[in-house]
């Protein structure tokens, strides 16, 4: 990693914030921050100390980073067992190796930095990673662990290098990197095969290389500043890529660089050209950068993932002609429908599947006694209908007619091949959703009543034109009653044999659920075409793989009677989770945060809280107040409000989400909490120090306090540290326990 | 003091004669006909309801609002002499003669008719001429959606008139700030502001979204008052203090007082006490009241009790057992314990009862004098009519496999020892020692042998289990959940010792005493928790709509079709104001982004003052539609169109405060200016004319053909009816 130092700049204080023309400003700045360190040092000292004051600052860091690593990759092997969401990840890189289609809710970008790190630690993909517990034995699993606890390690560098650039002191730098270093959460998460410390790992990179172009700002357009600024990019499209939590640190950046642009703008000695340039420069690297990048990790998961796997049902009729394996690829079957055709109508909303019926009747008490009609998401003969024209019963397959085509507007018949029934509605309540008309298999032979006939339309075509399979989107209105073929997707009771509800919807809303495709197509009058020609654009395939992951996260709901964590219990460390291990025979691991750091975490949010506002209004009103003190409060506005507002962005907007949600979603929003801490601590004392200057011990006031928070964080590791390097014995009530003493709340459990 | 002898008493007025006439007319259009249609008109049949069970004073729980909206249509009821006896159960149904249409409709009526006089109040409080208040006035009048909103029985106008009386009196107290601080009209205005949000968001939630809006804007506003240094520290504290005080306290207790009066009015207990709490349902009059009355406060061993689950998902049901035993085989081919089935049912039944007993001993009954059952005391709880004791082991539970069986302990089967300890948790203790109380206190029941808790899973067994609820014992109890919780509600003393006794016993009532009183606090925030977590089925509606069709106008509503003619009631508004609406609120926007862009390059368009007025009116007019149409795409719930209006209203006021922002500042010549009049006169009669040939389905007071009607489609997703002949 580059230096802390950006020259001589990040010393001391505050620097003025916008400087403009970048070289005179810096030596300008230099000069200051060199007059002034020549002050605190009237021996005259300046030059030799600063040397050693490099030195120790890279000393510093070194020593973070690598205390950093020394926990991360401590006892990374144990246990040799499956943990948690390894059997996901794990499983997902394990596709990536062997190249099979999945679904997963997240983007790729993560999943692929595991399959990566497996392919190249020499693990096959073999292993079926198919619930928590199951011992890896000889598959080799530490290369992909390795990657995580790595990205992880990074993660106290960063905060150090960040608090340090925001607060210019060293003590809060060293505060912030104890915290992470030491927490007990962070560490467990960072051990696994799990998609956090990837995205941690962005998201810290994505603060690190912001807040460093910041500093950068008296030097725009500089090689340093450009470098910074794409380096946002990337680490934003790696953060997004990851999960789509990124788009809260995208949100941060946004709003970093608008009010970043706000200044620029209104700094009226620039030319409006340079803006122009500021502006290109950062729609160049913030926003195109990522996109392509972001676009890129896509089209290298559907390049790997060229085979069938268990994803396909997910995908629609025409995604799934991509993949080698599934009877869509390379198949070739007729473009445009025509009477007598046997084909299979899928519905257009994911996971809703094809278009059944099979010989069992509804039950008595539920609509009238007539054959079901479901859809059901795998294939099957039962899914095979023939388009019949709805008055006459003679076969058009007969060679002696002539091949005549469906066409948009048509009234049709749809007879059931199988049990030669035709799809038929009438005016009783569907079986689960009761404002609807029920659908039914009726008649015998294919001669049924008018009940039987359906109008069918293409979404946005004209009266009169062909419908091609897989591509047109088709509507079955009922002729009688006026409603519309669909499904409710809601899933049917066991006489139904648990597939989904189709009903005939009198409300005619555009919704997908009553939007069907034709799949398969036999029409041997017919010539058969390839079905490569229909095969989606890559932009097609982008739009449906975030639509499917969208629904897919949706569709993440608690049911009641369930416990689920809440966002409120997160920062008060209410809860763990299970990584490994119930009993006490079992080598456990519990993903719980240190204690000591989160509730510091929580007091130093409040105490910010109230120390931020009780400045700025102090300000508001006008105060003076000396240098020294208006310089920390601008460090404690400016710097602790760019952590607090990350904070915010990070856990906020959970309390809206419907989806389940899990303590480890707290993360990224700790990494900001324990920068705020770092700053607000470090200036407190600062603060306190100079109000008790008459003191005599006053400097020391500010060593000592550190100092202790320091030690009582590292103490409070070596207590909490079995948490996270694994516990075997007897659970905490038990006083022969190593956590015995510890369980300072009923609701962990340990 | 007599001085009245010595000269003439004189009263000056001065009467603005716009905003009589203004009141006039809007009192005409709203009053006109107000008993017509005499019968249920849509979302009525939904509030009539309740107002019945207001003029019964019976309890209810509404999840859709706050009491106060409900109580103000009530109101009307009381005024008018409604007795509450009309069914409510289908749209389009007469009005029976003693349902006082006219006063039931009476205040909303009046919401909307004031909403007219107070637009032109609001654009004149905002600095802007008063053609441009006249003109938002009359914009109000026309507009046709407001029209058929305030002449029903419905919530949104009332709505709307509040979240505009916040504004007003909002606009009016900044006006004062600037003159004369702390005078009586400014503490008015002051108030009057705090009162009015807290009187939207009574009437239904929606109203937060204007009180947040009125919170930021007075915040902001105080802001710059701490910046201001000619004002002393104390002089600024006052400021803030009495901001603080009108503007949340006072909301806050008026919040308490709504539903304070709801709680006392209503009393008797009705068709929703199932849905609350024990102790709730025995504060109401009749209901579950009659049957605790006299219960002993105390559970001892040897106490006969019933047990309700807390959490009543997906029904409030109670803890029970029959002699059916679980099947050997489930269908999925998992084994059983064949041993006595234990489910939650979700009726009175006297197999409902179990015995607490105590493990040390065997008799069933109480001991005098009774020894109470406290917190962490081991028990038994034996099942009153099979006299068989509650027991879980480790075998899977037949619909959740992850959790153990509940049974009760069949002692024929030896293969299986009976595990039939339980440790009773009280989760609502102030001690450790508390005594486990009747109605009050919320228990848990932990297994002795495997940490298991009693808890209702939610799933409903087949067939063989008369549909009835599981029961499991939770194995990893993954910390606090109402569904392992239950409390105690029919109580009392057994004293028989024989079987055959006990059955007749259980199976007669309790008997009579005193009754137990929740603290008003309690129930408030028991009524306020459940408001806000009971979820309605998203019940799919044929008019409901998404905010997005909201804007152009792509939808409407049918509220009411004549039994016999085609004359009928829509929700329909004037697309001309509509679609001008949204176009002057673009239009701000980006004059506003070209300005404010501007003015950071220091080049200054509008004089200071003037910029001031034109932001203080996009925030509060913009603001108001933001704040009040934004958050639907967040929302899960069904939406209708009548949800936009109150942004609507809002983008009606800024309408004319743009109009005439381009006469004053974009239109360079008199004769542009005079160009510009023109066209908005032309533009104002067009509305006018829609206004007036959308009538007939505002009012539904005239017939029209089917080519007419036919001719008033003129949107493809408009849906009008037509009869067919």
């Amino acid at each position: 990693m580059p230096p802390a130092t950006g020259g001589g700049l990040a010393e001391s204080e505050l620097r003025p914030r916008r400087g403009r023309c970048g070289p005179q400003a810096s030596r300008a700045a230099g000069r200051d921050v060199a007059a002034r360190a020549a002050a605190r040092n009237p021996k005259g000292l300046a030059w030799g100390s600063r040397r050693f004051e490099t030195a120790s600052r890279w000393a510093l860091l070194a020593l973070v980073t690598l205390l950093s690593f020394a926990t991360r990759f401590h006892r990374l092997d144990e246990p040799p067992h499956i943990c948690w969401d390894e059997t996901h990840f794990g499983k997902m890189g394990s596709y990536y190796i062997n190249r099979t289609f999945f679904f997963d809710v997240h983007p790729p970008l993560g999943k692929m930095l595991i399959g990566l790190a497996g392919y190249l630690s020499g693990y096959d993909g073999t292993f079926l990673f198919q619930k928590p517990g199951d011992k890896y034995e000889h598959h080799s699993y530490m290369g992909m662990r390795g990657l995580c606890a790595f990205l992880g390690s990074w993660l106290v560098p960063f905060a150090y290098l960040t608090v340090l650039d925001l607060s210019k002191s060293l003590s809060a730098a060293l505060l912030t990197a104890a915290l992470l270093t030491f927490d007990t959460g962070c560490l467990t998460l960072s051990q696994y095969i799990l998609l956090d410390p990837i995205l941690m790992f962005f998201i810290m990179a994505a603060m690190l290389s912001m807040v460093k172009y910041n500093s950068c700002v008296d030097r725009p357009f500089s090689a340093l500043w450009w470098f910074w600024l794409s380096l946002t990019g990337v680490s934003l499209a790696g953060a997004l890529g990851v999960k789509f939590v990124g788009l809260f640190i995208i949100l941060q950046v946004g709003l970093n660089t608008i009010a970043d642009l706000w200044y620029l703008f209104g700094d009226l000695s620039l030319s409006l050209v340079t803006v122009g340039k500021h502006v290109t420069a950062r729609v160049l690297c913030l926003i195109v950068l990522p996109l392509a990048l972001y676009t890129a990790t896509f089209a290298v998961h559907f390049m790997v993932l060229s085979k069938s796997g268990p994803g396909d049902g997910f995908f629609s009729s025409a995604f799934q002609a991509r993949l080698s394996g599934n009877n869509l690829h390379n198949a070739s079957i007729p473009e445009h429908l025509a009477y007598g055709s046997e084909i299979t109508v899928k519905n257009l909303q994911m996971a809703i599947g094809y278009l059944h019926s099979h010989r069992h009747l509804y039950p008595e008490g539920i609509g009238a006694r007539q054959q079901q009609v479901t859809t059901y998401l795998h294939k099957d003969y039962n899914n095979l209908w023939i388009i019949k024209k709805h008055n006459t019963n003679s076969d058009p397959l007969d060679p002696s007619f002539p091949v005549e085509f469906v066409r948009h507007g048509d009234i049709i018949r749809l007879e059931h091949k199988e049990t030669s029934r035709n799809l038929h509605s009438h005016y009783h309540e569907a079986p689960l959703t009761r404002k609807h008309y029920q659908v039914t298999g009726y008649g015998i032979n294919g001669t049924g009543d008018s009940n039987d006939f359906w109008r069918i339309e293409v979404v946005n075509r004209k009266f009169g034109n062909r419908i091609k399979v897989l591509r047109s989107r088709i509507r079955l209105i009922h002729l009688v009653t006026g409603c519309v073929l669909g499904s409710s997707g809601k899933v049917l009771p066991r006489w139904g044999w648990e597939q989904l509800e189709v009903t005939c919807t009198p409300y005619l809303k555009e919704t997908l659920n009553s939007l069907w495709n034709v799949e398969d197509h036999i029409n041997p009058k017919l010539p058969n075409i390839s079905l490569n020609v229909l095969q989606p654009s890559f932009p097609e395939i982008l739009l449906e793989s975030h639509m499917v992951m969208i629904w897919g996260n949706n569709g993440l709901k608690p049911k009641d009677n369930e416990f689920t964590s809440k966002p409120w219990h997160w920062p008060i460390n209410y809860q763990g989770l299970r990584f490994s291990g119930v009993n006490d025979t079992d080598f456990r691991v519990y993903l719980l945060g240190n204690p000591v750091v989160w509730w510091l975490n929580l007091l130093s949010i409040v105490l910010y809280l109230l120390s931020g506002s009780i400045i700025a209004v102090a300000m508001q009103r006008g105060t003076r107040v000396p240098a020294e003190v208006a310089g920390l409060s601008q460090v404690l506005l400016r710097g602790g409000g760019q952590v607090l507002l990350g904070w915010m962005l990070h856990y906020f907007p959970f309390f809206l989400m419907g989806r389940v949600l899990y303590f480890h979603h707290y993360f990224p929003a700790m990494l900001f909490s324990s920068m705020l801490t770092g700053i607000l601590w470090d200036t407190l004392l600062r603060l306190c120090a100079w109000g008790l200057a008459s003191w005599p011990l006053a400097r020391g006031i500010h060593m000592v306090g550190i100092l202790s928070l320091l030690l009582g964080t590292a103490y409070s590791f070596y207590l909490f540290h079995p948490l996270a390097y694994g516990m075997v014995g007897p659970l905490a009530q038990d006083p022969q326990s190593p956590m015995a003493g510890l369980r300072w709340l009923d609701s962990w459990e340990f | 003091m007599w001085g009245f002898l010595k000269r003439p008493v004189v009263v000056t007025a001065n009467i603005n004669l716009h905003l009589v006439a203004l009141t006039g007319m809007g009192l005409l259009s709203r009053l006109w006909q107000l008993t017509y249609p005499r019968a249920v008109v849509f979302d009525e049949v939904y509030y009539g309801q309740y107002i019945s069970f207001y003029m019964k004073r019976i309890f209810f729980l509404d999840d859709s609002g706050p009491p106060f909206g409900h109580m103000v249509l009530a109101l009307g009821g009381y005024l008018g002499g409604f007795d509450g006896n009309f069914l409510w159960n289908r749209i389009g149904a007469e009005y029976s003669s003693n349902v006082p249409v006219w006063s039931l409709r009476l205040l909303p009526a009046l919401a909307g008719a004031l909403s007219v006089p107070m637009a032109y109040q609001i654009v004149l409080e905002l600095h802007f001429s008063h053609c441009a208040a006249v003109g938002a006035a009359l914009l109000m009048l026309i507009e046709n959606a407001l029209i058929t909103q305030s002449r029903l029985m419905l919530l949104e106008a009332v709505l709307i008139f509040f979240n505009l009386l916040a504004v007003l009196s909002y606009l009016k107290f900044f006006n004062c700030q600037k003159q004369s601080p702390f005078s009586l009209s400014w503490w008015f205005w002051l108030t009057l502001t705090g009162v009015a949000c807290s009187c939207a968001v009574g009437v239904k939630y929606m109203g937060v979204f204007t009180y947040m809006l009125m919170l930021v804007v007075a915040a902001v506003h105080a802001w710059h008052l701490i910046g201001d240094q000619t004002l002393s520290n104390v002089r600024v504290f006052c400021h803030l203090l009495a901001r603080a005080v009108a503007l949340l306290v006072i909301p806050a207790v008026l919040y308490l007082l709504f539903f304070y009066i709801h709680l006392t009015v209503l009393f008797r207990s009705g068709p929703h006490d199932q849905i609350m709490s024990s102790a709730f349902q025995a504060s109401l009059e009749g209901g579950l009241a009659r049957i605790t009355q006299g219960q002993p406060l105390e559970v001892a061993f040897g106490s006969q009790v019933t047990l309700r689950s807390v959490f009543g998902k997906p029904v409030p049901c109670w803890l029970h057992s029959h002699q059916n035993t679980y099947p050997m085989i489930y269908e999925n081919g998992r084994g059983s314990s064949h041993q006595q089935q234990v489910t939650c049912y979700p009726f009175k039944d006297v197999n409902n009862w179990w015995i607490v007993k105590d493990p040390r001993r065997h008799q069933l009954v109480v001991s005098s004098p009774p020894r109470p059952v406290r917190h962490g005391d081991m028990v038994q709880l034996v099942h009153g009519m099979t006299a068989r004791s509650l027991n879980t082991h480790d075998v899977a539970a037949p619909m959740s496999p992850h959790s153990q069986e509940v049974s009760c302990y069949i002692d024929y089967n030896i293969s299986m020892p009976a595990q039939n300890l339980w440790r009773l948790e009280i989760v609502n203790r102030r001690s450790d020692t508390e005594v486990w109380k009747t109605i009050l206190s919320e228990v848990r029941f932990v297994h002795v042998n495997t940490s298991a808790v009693l808890k209702l899973s939610g799933a409903h067994l087949p067939d063989w289990g008369f549909r009835q609820l599981e029961i499991v014992g939770e194995k990893l109890s993954r910390g606090y959940h109402d569904s392992t919780v239950w409390n105690v509600e029919e109580h009392r003393y057994g004293t028989s010792q024989e079987q055959r006794e006990r059955e007749w016993e259980l199976n007669s009532p309790v008997q009579v005493d005193a009754s137990r009183n929740l603290s008003f606090m309690a129930r408030f925030s028991e009524l306020q928790w459940r408001m806000l977590v009971l979820r309605s089925d998203d019940s799919e509606h044929k008019y409901s709509s998404s905010p997005l069709e909201w804007v152009t106008l792509d939808t409407n509503i049918a509220y009411w079709l004549h039994p016999r003619t085609s004359a009928q009631i829509h929700l329909l508004g004037n697309i001309v104001i509509w679609v001008s609406g949204s176009l002057a609120l673009a239009i701000y926007m980006l004059l506003f982004l070209w300005y404010l862009l501007r003015r950071r390059r220091n080049v200054h368009d509008l004089p200071q003052d003037a910029w001031l007025c034109w932001v203080l009116a996009g925030s509060l007019c913009g603001g108001g539609w933001a704040v009040n149409y934004l958050p639907f795409f967040l929302m899960e719930k069904t939406l209708f169109l009548y949800h936009y209006l109150p942004a609507l209203t809002f983008q009606i006021l800024l309408l004319p405060v743009v109009l005439q922002h381009i006469s004053d500042h974009l239109c360079r010549s008199q004769l542009q200016r005079s160009v510009f009049s023109a066209l908005v006169v032309a533009w104002y009669s067009s509305a006018c004319h829609v206004s007036n040939t959308l009538r007939p389905l505002t009012y539904g007071d005239k017939s029209l053909s089917p080519e007419e009607l036919k001719a008033l489609r003129w949107k493809d997703s408009w849906d009008i009816l037509i009869r067919k002949h």
